[in-house]
C-alpha cells in the first residue's frame, strides 16, 4: 500500500510538472502584453517594468527561473497588485473558498444522496417526477440567476419581515456562508441526484440484493448496508474533482455575494494576463485536484474491497 | 427378471421430425434488438422523442413560416414584452425643438431665495407621442433652474419621482422635450424648481399618455407604407408574438436561429466527448495498473488547465478572424477539454464491474479486451453514462454562450439560447420574458434528453425487464 | 476559475427552502446595523474592487483613486463646493516658468512626523523615475526636465523640484502651464515620505500598515477583497472641518444588482446603477440622482495607409448617418447620457463658460441622402465596387457588444454596410488596438486632470494614446500653440479650431457623454461628485439624523 500510495504521488508531482509548463507555454503563448494597460505607456516605462518582473529575460530562463521559484514554494509577485505575493493571495482567500466550499459540497451530498436514493425508490412516481423536474429546471437556467433570485428572496424576507434575518451578502459569519453555499451547492446536488438514482436502480436488481431480501433482512438495513454502499462509488468518484474545483472557489457566487474567495483572481488574472497568478492559482488548484483524485482511488479500495487497481 | 420386451425393427426408425420443438417462441433477439423494442414501448422515451421532432422542426422548419429576420432592430418596439399586434401613428420626421426661453426673467436669481413656489402651467406642448413629449411651464420667481423626473406610477409628495430626466440650471428655460425610450404608457413628469444648485421641495406633476408612433422615415423603412402615404393614418406595427429584445429584434425569429447553434453544440458536442470519455475511462478502468495511472493522470492534467485562457489560445490557433463564427474550432474546443469527467466517472465504475463474475468468465472464454469492454462492461455502466451526458447538453450550451461572449463561437448578431439567457439575466425583473424564452427552449431540450436517457437506461439494462 | 463541468450548474430544488426556515432563528441577527449612523457619523459602503494601486506614484484605477483621495493629501485639495483650496501648501505664487509653494507647518503624517517639502521632492522624483515605471508619470511632464527624466535621458536629481527648506517648495517649469496648480490636486502628485519608503522594503502599500497617510482619513482595517475601514485620521491638519469618523467599504463587488440589493437592505447607503437595474431601484421608490461622469466615448478609426476607414468620404458617410440621439434615447436607455457631439465634454470649461458654450460643436440631423452620397464618392475614391466588411473592435463587456450590435445593424439597414464584430477580451483588445488590428475600434477618454487639454492631445501625433494613427499637422500645430500658452482666450481659440478639425475630418465618430445614475442614503449630507479625482468624494459629508 505505502510503495503504491508512493508510485501514485510520484505520478501526481509529474502531473503538476506538466501542468505548470503548459500553462507557463500556453500564457506566453496568448497575445496581449501583461504590462499594457488602457493607458499607453512609452517603451522606456514598458521596458522597466519588463525588468522588474523578469519579463526581459529570454523565456526558456524564465522559465527555468520560474520552476526554481515554485519548488520553493514561491510563486512570485502579482503583477495587478500592488506588491502583493501570489502566496499571500492564496493564503488569504483559499480559506475563505475552502470554507464555503465544504458547505456546499456537504448540501449537494447530502442533498444528492437522499433525493437520489428517494427517487429511485420511487421510480416513475409522483417524488421522482418532481425531483426530475427541479433537476432539469436547475441544470437548464443559468447559476448566476439562482445567485441573483437567491439573494433578492434574502432582501424581501428582511425587508418584509424588518429584520435582518441572514446577511443579503458579505462575509464574516456562519450566516454569510449559508445561501452562497446552497446556490454553489445545487449543480453538484442535481448531478448527485441523477446519478445516485442510476446507479441505485442498477443496484437493486442485483443478486446479492436480492439474497439480502430472501434472508429476511429489514429493509432499512438492505438500504444502508447494501444499496447505499454499493451505488455511491459514481457518487466518491464526482465528489473528489468537485471538492477541488468548489473549494478552490465560485466566480458567479462570490461576485453575487461579494465574498473574498480564491474564484475571482482565476478569472481576473487570466483577463489581466497577470502571470504569477495565473500560474499560482492553476498550480495550486491542479495540486489540489491531484491528490483529491488520488484519495478518491484510494477510498474505492474501502467502499467497495473488490476494485483493486493494480 | 422381466424379460425385455422384443425389439421391432420400427423401433429405430427415427422420429417424426419435429421441428417445432426446437424453434423458439419469440424471434432470438440481439441485446441491442431488444433494447430497441423495449424502448419503444417506454412512454418517456416516446415523449421525448415528440419534443426531439418538435425541437427539430422548430429549428428546421420554423424559419421557413416565422420569416423574420432575426437581426433586423424595431426601435419603436425595444424590450417589448409578447403582444397582440400594435398600431401606430405615423407622424412626421423628427425635428428638434428649442425650449422657450423667457428673456424677460432673470436666469439667476439675485442671491439664494429661502422659499420657493411650486411650478405652475406645468403643460404639454403639441401632441404627445412616443417620438417626444415636450413640456412647458410657467417661471418661478426666483429660481435658479428646473429639475425634471419622470415616473410610471404616481408619486407621493417627494416620493417616488422616477427617473431624474434633467437638471436646467437657468431659470428662464421653460420648456423641456423626452425622449427617453418612450412607450405607449402613462408616465407621471414632475417638476421641482431649484436655486440653481439644491432642489426645494414643492412639486408639481403631470399625467402624460403618449401615442405609439412612428416617423415617416423609419416606416418606410421597415416597408410599413408606401411614400405616397402621409402623416396622420394609422400603421400596424410588426408584429412579435414572443415580444423583442433589447434592441427590438423579434425573439421568436431569433429563437428560431438561435436553436441551430445551440442544438449542434448542445448535442453534438456531449455526445462525442462523452463517447470520447467512455472508451478512454473504459480502457483505463479495465486495463489498470501503470496505463490507469498514465491515463488518469493526463486526464487530471485537462481539467487543471485553465479553461478560459486555452479558449483564448484556441481561438488564436485555429485562426477565426475577426466577426467570424468558428463553431467548428468552438465544438473542438469543447470536445478536447471538456471529456475528462466523462472518462473518470466510467472509469470508476469498470473498476467495480471488471470483479465480476460474468467479465471473469467472458475472459476465460477468450474474450478480447476490446470485446469485453463494448460488450460487457460499458453497456453495465449505461445509467451512468447517460446521466453525465444528459447533464452535459445544458452545460455545453452555456459553455458556448460564454465562450461566444469573449469573441470565440458564434459572432453577432447571430445569437444562440446561452447567449440569449445571458442577455436576458440582467433584466430578468424588467423584461420577464428576454430571460423567460430561451430558458424555456433549453429546460425543453434538457428534458427531452433527461426523459430519453431514462429510457435507455431503462431499455439497456436487461435486468430491469424483471420489474416491467 | 472557470472549470465547465457541471457546478456552475444549479437548480432550486427543496432543501433550500427547508434549510433557510431552519436557520431563521438559530442564525438571525439581532443587532441592526445600517448603512448610517448619525450618532457615530459613519457611513457603509461597497467597492466595485479590490483596490489594486495602493501606492500614490503609481494608481492609475478608479478605486485606488478613490481610496488615495480620501487618505493622502497633495500640495491642493477641492474643498466642500469643489474649489480648489490649499491642501498640504499654505499659499503659493505662480509665474510662467515657475511655482513656489510654502508648506503649512501642521500637516502631519500619521505616524506624527510634519509633512515636508523633501516628501514632495521624493515622490516626484519617484513617479518620473523610468524605474518606478509610473503610468501617470506624463502628469508631472509640466515639470522641468521631467519628460527627460522619465525617458531615461537625464538624472533624477535634473528635476525641477527643489526643497528650499522643510516647507518651502520650489517647482521650475518647462513651458507655461496655465493647469499647473490643478495637477497638484490629483493622487499622482502627492507626498511620500521617504524613510517610510525605505522602511517597507518592497511592501509599499501592500497592506494597510505599509501606508504613510496625511489626508483626513487613514485605513484601519483592510482585509483583501473583503472590506476596506477608513477611519477619521486624527494628525490631519484640518480635521475640525471633517465631520465623518469612519467610512467603511464593507462589500466589495462589481455586481450592480448585488449592491442595490445591499442598498435596498440598508446595508449600503451610496450605489451606482446601470441600464439594467435602475427600473428595480424605481419600483423601490428610490430618489434617483445622476451625474455625468466626465467621459466621452467614442468610435475610433484606423488611419493607417493600408485600411480602408483612412478614407474621408467614408467616415463622413458614417458620421452623416449615426443618430446619436437615437443611441441615447434607445439603446444606452438610462438618463444622464448626453448624445455625443464633439471630442469635449459640455463640463469641459473655456474662457469664462463651459467651453462647449462658448464654442458651439456642429450637431447635424442624420442624413441619409447624404450619407447615401458620400459612400459612393468614398467607393469611387478607393476604386471599390462594394465596401468590404468593416471591423469593429470591441471589448468583450455587455454595453459594448450591444452598442456594436446596433452599430452594425444601422449601417446594414440604411447603408447595407458590413460590421463584424470583433469581440476580444482585455488584454487581446489592448494588443489588437496597440498594432492596428481594426478598422474602427470602441473607446471612451475619461479625464486625467481638469483642463481641456487632458481630451485636445488625444488625437496629436505623438500620443500614444492615438491608436489609430491619426496624424494630421494642422492639428499638432493647434495642440502646440494651446500646450504653449498661458492665455485662456489663445488656448480656447486653438481647441475650437481643433473640435472644428475632428468634426470635419471625421477623426471619430462621438457616441455619447456619459452619464450615471446613482442612489444616495438621504441622510448624507454633502457628498461631493467629481469628474477628476476622487468620486465620490466622502471628504466633507456628514449624517443628518
Amino acid at each position: 500500500m505505502l510503495k503504491y500510495t508512493l508510485g501514485r504521488i510520484l505520478s501526481g508531482l509529474v502531473t503538476i510538472w506538466f501542468i505548470a509548463t503548459a500553462t507557463f507555454l500556453a500564457m506566453h503563448a496568448v497575445p496581449g502584453d501583461p504590462l499594457m494597460n488602457e493607458k499607453a505607456t512609452t517603451p522606456e516605462i514598458r521596458e522597466n517594468l519588463a525588468r522588474k518582473y523578469g519579463l526581459d529575460k529570454p523565456i526558456v530562463e524564465q522559465y527555468v527561473i520560474y520552476l526554481g521559484n515554485m519548488v520553493q514554494g514561491d510563486f512570485g509577485i502579482s503583477f495587478t497588485q500592488q506588491n502583493r505575493k501570489v502566496n499571500d493571495i492564496i493564503q488569504d482567500h483559499f480559506p475563505v473558498s475552502a470554507a464555503l466550499g465544504i458547505l456546499a459540497i456537504t448540501f449537494a451530498a447530502l442533498g444528492g444522496i437522499l433525493w437520489g436514493a428517494l427517487t429511485a425508490l420511487y421510480r416513475n412516481q409522483l417524488p421522482d417526477i418532481i425531483i426530475m423536474f427541479l433537476v432539469i429546471l436547475g441544470i437548464s437556467v443559468p447559476s448566476f440567476v439562482f445567485a441573483a433570485l437567491g439573494q433578492l428572496l434574502l432582501v424581501n424576507i428582511n425587508q418584509w419581515f424588518n429584520i435582518s434575518f441572514l446577511p443579503v451578502a458579505g462575509w464574516g459569519t456562519f450566516a454569510h456562508m449559508i445561501v452562497p453555499s446552497l446556490v454553489l451547492g445545487l449543480g453538484t446536488m442535481a448531478l448527485l441526484t441523477r446519478l445516485m438514482r442510476s446507479s441505485m436502480l442498477e443496484i437493486v436488481n442485483e443478486d446479492f440484493i436480492r439474497t439480502a431480501r430472501a434472508k429476511g433482512l429489514s429493509p432499512s438495513r438492505i438500504f444502508f448496508q447494501h444499496q447505499l454502499r454499493n451505488a455511491i462509488l459514481p457518487v466518491v468518484t464526482v465528489l473528489g474533482p468537485q471538492i477541488a474545483a468548489i473549494t478552490t472557489g465560485g466566480f458567479v457566487v462570490e461576485l453575487v455575494f461579494a465574498i473574498p474567495g480564491l474564484g475571482r483572481y482565476f478569472v481576473q488574472a487570466v483577463q489581466q494576463l497577470d502571470y504569477t497568478v495565473i500560474m499560482g492559482t492553476t498550480v495550486f488548484y491542479g495540486a489540489f485536484l491531484v491528490f483529491m483524485v488520488i484519495l478518491v482511488d484510494i477510498i474505492y479500495g474501502f467502499i467497495d474491497p473488490r476494485v483493486r487497481l493494480k | 427378471m422381466i424379460p425385455h420386451p422384443a425389439l421391432q425393427a420400427d423401433d429405430f426408425t427415427p422420429e417424426l421430425s419435429t421441428d417445432s420443438l426446437e424453434q423458439l417462441s419469440r424471434p432470438s433477439l440481439s441485446y441491442w434488438q431488444d433494447a430497441w423494442i423495449r424502448l419503444k414501448k417506454n412512454t418517456r422515451a416516446i415523449i421525448s422523442l415528440y419534443l426531439i421532432i418538435g425541437l427539430a422542426l422548430f429549428t428546421i422548419l420554423g424559419p421557413f413560416l416565422w420569416t423574420k429576420d432575426p437581426s433586423a432592430q424595431d426601435l419603436d418596439q425595444i424590450s417589448q414584452a409578447p403582444a397582440l399586434p400594435k398600431t401606430a401613428l405615423l407622424v412626421s420626421d423628427y425635428l428638434p425643438w428649442t425650449p422657450p426661453v423667457d428673456q424677460g426673467h432673470p436666469a439667476e436669481p439675485t442671491g439664494y431665495p429661502d422659499t420657493l413656489d411650486a411650478v405652475t402651467g406645468f403643460a404639454i406642448v403639441g401632441t404627445p407621442n412616443t417620438q417626444s413629449i415636450r413640456l412647458t411651464w410657467s417661471p418661478v420667481q426666483d429660481a435658479g433652474g428646473y429639475s425634471i423626473y419622470r415616473s410610471e406610477s404616481e408619486p407621493s409628495g417627494l416620493q417616488g419621482l422616477g427617473l431624474p430626466l434633467e437638471t436646467i440650471d437657468a431659470g428662464n428655460i421653460l420648456g423641456f422635450e423626452d425622449r427617453l425610450n418612450l412607450k405607449s404608457q402613462t408616465y407621471f413628469y414632475s417638476i421641482i424648481p431649484t436655486d440653481g444648485l439644491d432642489e426645494f421641495d414643492v412639486v408639481t406633476t403631470l399625467k402624460v399618455t403618449p401615442v405609439q408612433s412612428i416617423t415617416m422615415s423609419q416606416a418606410l423603412e421597415r416597408g410599413l407604407i408606401d411614400p405616397s402615404d402621409a402623416p396622420g393614418r394609422s400603421v400596424s406595427l410588426a408584429f412579435h408574438p414572443f415580444g423583442t429584445d433589447y434592441l427590438g429584434r423579434d425573439m421568436l425569429a431569433r429563437l428560431m436561429q438561435g436553436a441551430r447553434v445551440s442544438l449542434f453544440i448542445g448535442v453534438v458536442a456531449p455526445f462525442i466527448y462523452v463517447l470520447f470519455g467512455v472508451f478512454y475511462g473504459g480502457f483505463a478502468g479495465y486495463l489498470g495498473g501503470k496505463i490507469d495511472q498514465f491515463l488518469m493522470r493526463f486526464a487530471d492534467f485537462v481539467v487543471a488547465l485553465p479553461f478560459l485562457l486555452f479558449m483564448i489560445l484556441f481561438k488564436i490557433g485555429f485562426g477565426i478572424g475577426p466577426g467570424e463564427s468558428g463553431i467548428l474550432p468552438m465544438l473542438v474546443a469543447l470536445i478536447l477539454l471538456l471529456w475528462p469527467s466523462t472518462a473518470r466517472l466510467v472509469r470508476g465504475q469498470v473498476l467495480k464491474i471488471r470483479e465480476q463474475g460474468y467479465i471473469e468468465a467472458a475472459r476465460l472464454l477468450g474474450g478480447r479486451p476490446s470485446y469485453l469492454i463494448a460488450r460487457h462492461i460499458i453497456p453495465n455502466t449505461m445509467g451512468v453514462i447517460l446521466v453525465t451526458l444528459t447533464f452535459a447538453v445544458p452545460s455545453a450550451i452555456f459553455t458556448e454562450a460564454f465562450l461566444s461572449f469573449i469573441g470565440m463561437g458564434v459572432a453577432p448578431p447571430t445569437p444562440s439560447w446561452g447567449s440569449m439567457c445571458n442577455e436576458g439575466v440582467k433584466t430578468m425583473l424588467s423584461h420577464p420574458h428576454e430571460l423567460f424564452f430561451p430558458a424555456l427552449f433549453i429546460s425543453i431540450t434538457v428534458l427531452a434528453f433527461n426523459l430519453l436517457g431514462d429510457g435507455l437506461t431503462e431499455a439497456l439494462d436487461s435486468k430491469m425487464r424483471s420489474r416491467e | 476559475m472557470l472549470d465547465f463541468d457541471f457546478r456552475d450548474l444549479e437548480s432550486i430544488t427543496m432543501p433550500k427552502f427547508f434549510i433557510l426556515t431552519l436557520f431563521l432563528f438559530a442564525f438571525s441577527n439581532p443587532i441592526l446595523a445600517q448603512s448610517v449612523d448619525a450618532a457615530a457619523q459613519t457611513v457603509k459602503i461597497a467597492l466595485a474592487q479590490e483596490p489594486p494601486q495602493l501606492n500614490n506614484m503609481t494608481a492609475t484605477d478608479q478605486v485606488s483613486i478613490f481610496v488615495l483621495g480620501h487618505v493622502m493629501e497633495g500640495l491642493t485639495r477641492y474643498d466642500r463646493r469643489g474649489n480648489l483650496a490649499p491642501g498640504v501648501a499654505e499659499r503659493w505664487a505662480l509665474t510662467e516658468d515657475s511655482a513656489t509653494f510654502w508648506l503649512r507647518k501642521d500637516a502631519k503624517w500619521s505616524n506624527g512626523d510634519p509633512v515636508t517639502a523633501h516628501d514632495f521632492v521624493f515622490a516626484w522624483r519617484n513617479v518620473v523615475d523610468p524605474k518606478t515605471a509610473s503610468q501617470y508619470a506624463f502628469i508631472l511632464y509640466p515639470v522641468k526636465n521631467a519628460e527627460a527624466i522619465n525617458q531615461g535621458n537625464k538624472p533624477l536629481t535634473d528635476l525641477g523640484i527643489e526643497a528650499i527648506d522643510d516647507f518651502t517648495l520650489q517647482i521650475t517649469l518647462e513651458r507655461p502651464t496655465g493647469y499647473f496648480l490643478k495637477l497638484t490636486a490629483f493622487v499622482t502628485t502627492f507626498p511620500v515620505q521617504e524613510k517610510f519608503y525605505r522602511a517597507t522594503g518592497s511592501a509599499y502599500a501592500a497592506d494597510s500598515k505599509d501606508i504613510l497617510y496625511n489626508g483626513a482619513f487613514r485605513i484601519s482595517d483592510w482585509v483583501h477583497s473583503a472590506s476596506l475601514k477608513m477611519e477619521k485620521n486624527p494628525n490631519y491638519w484640518n480635521s475640525e472641518a471633517i465631520s465623518l469618523e469612519v467610512i467603511d467599504a464593507e462589500y466589495i463587488t462589481a455586481d450592480t444588482r448585488a449592491r442595490l440589493n445591499l442598498f435596498i437592505d440598508d446595508k449600503i447607503a451610496y450605489t451606482q446603477l446601470d441600464g439594467e437595474t435602475y427600473k428595480d431601484a424605481l419600483n423601490n421608490q428610490f430618489r434617483i440622482k445622476k451625474f455625468v461622469t466626465g467621459s466621452v466615448y467614442f468610435l475610433e478609426y484606423n488611419y493607417r495607409p493600408e485600411r480602408i476607414t483612412h478614407n474621408k468620404k467614408l467616415r463622413q458617410a458614417i458620421q452623416a448617418v449615426f443618430d446619436a440621439d437615437e443611441f441615447v434615447n434607445k439603446v444606452l436607455q438610462t438618463p444622464g447620457n448626453l448624445p455625443g457631439a464633439s471630442l469635449f465634454p459640455s463640463w469641459i470649461m473655456g474662457v469664462n463658460k463651459p467651453f462647449r458654450q462658448e464654442y458651439p460643436a456642429v450637431v447635424t440631423r442624420p442624413d441619409l441622402a447624404k450619407a447615401k452620397q458620400l459612400l459612393q464618392e468614398a467607393k469611387a475614391e478607393l476604386g471599390l465596387e462594394a465596401i468590404p466588411p468593416l471591423i469593429l473592435l470591441v471589448s468583450d463587456s455587455p454595453t459594448a457588444t450591444k452598442q456594436a450590435e446596433y452599430m452594425q445593424g444601422m449601417l446594414k439597414t440604411k447603408l447595407d454596410l458590413d460590421l463584424k464584430i470583433d469581440v476580444q477580451t482585455f488584454k487581446q483588445r489592448l494588443a489588437k488596438m496597440t498594432n492596428g488590428d481594426f478598422d474602427i475600434v470602441g473607446a471612451g477618454w475619461g479625464p486625467d486632470f481638469d483642463d481641456i487639454m487632458t481630451f485636445g492631445d488625444l488625437f496629436a501625433s505623438w500620443n500614444l494614446n492615438n491608436r489609430g494613427r491619426y496624424n494630421n499637422p494642422e492639428y499638432d500645430r493647434l495642440v502646440r500653440k494651446a500646450m504653449n500658452s498661458n492665455d485662456p482666450e489663445v488656448r480656447m481659440a486653438a481647441m475650437a479650431g481643433l473640435q472644428t478639425i475632428v468634426h470635419e475630418d471625421a477623426i471619430i465618430l462621438p457616441m455619447y457623454e456619459q452619464g450615471v445614475i446613482y442612489l444616495q442614503h438621504p441622510k448624507i449630507k454633502g457628498m461631493r461628485r467629481t469628474v477628476v479625482g476622487s468620486d465620490p468624494d466622502f471628504t466633507y459629508a456628514r449624517i443628518v439624523p
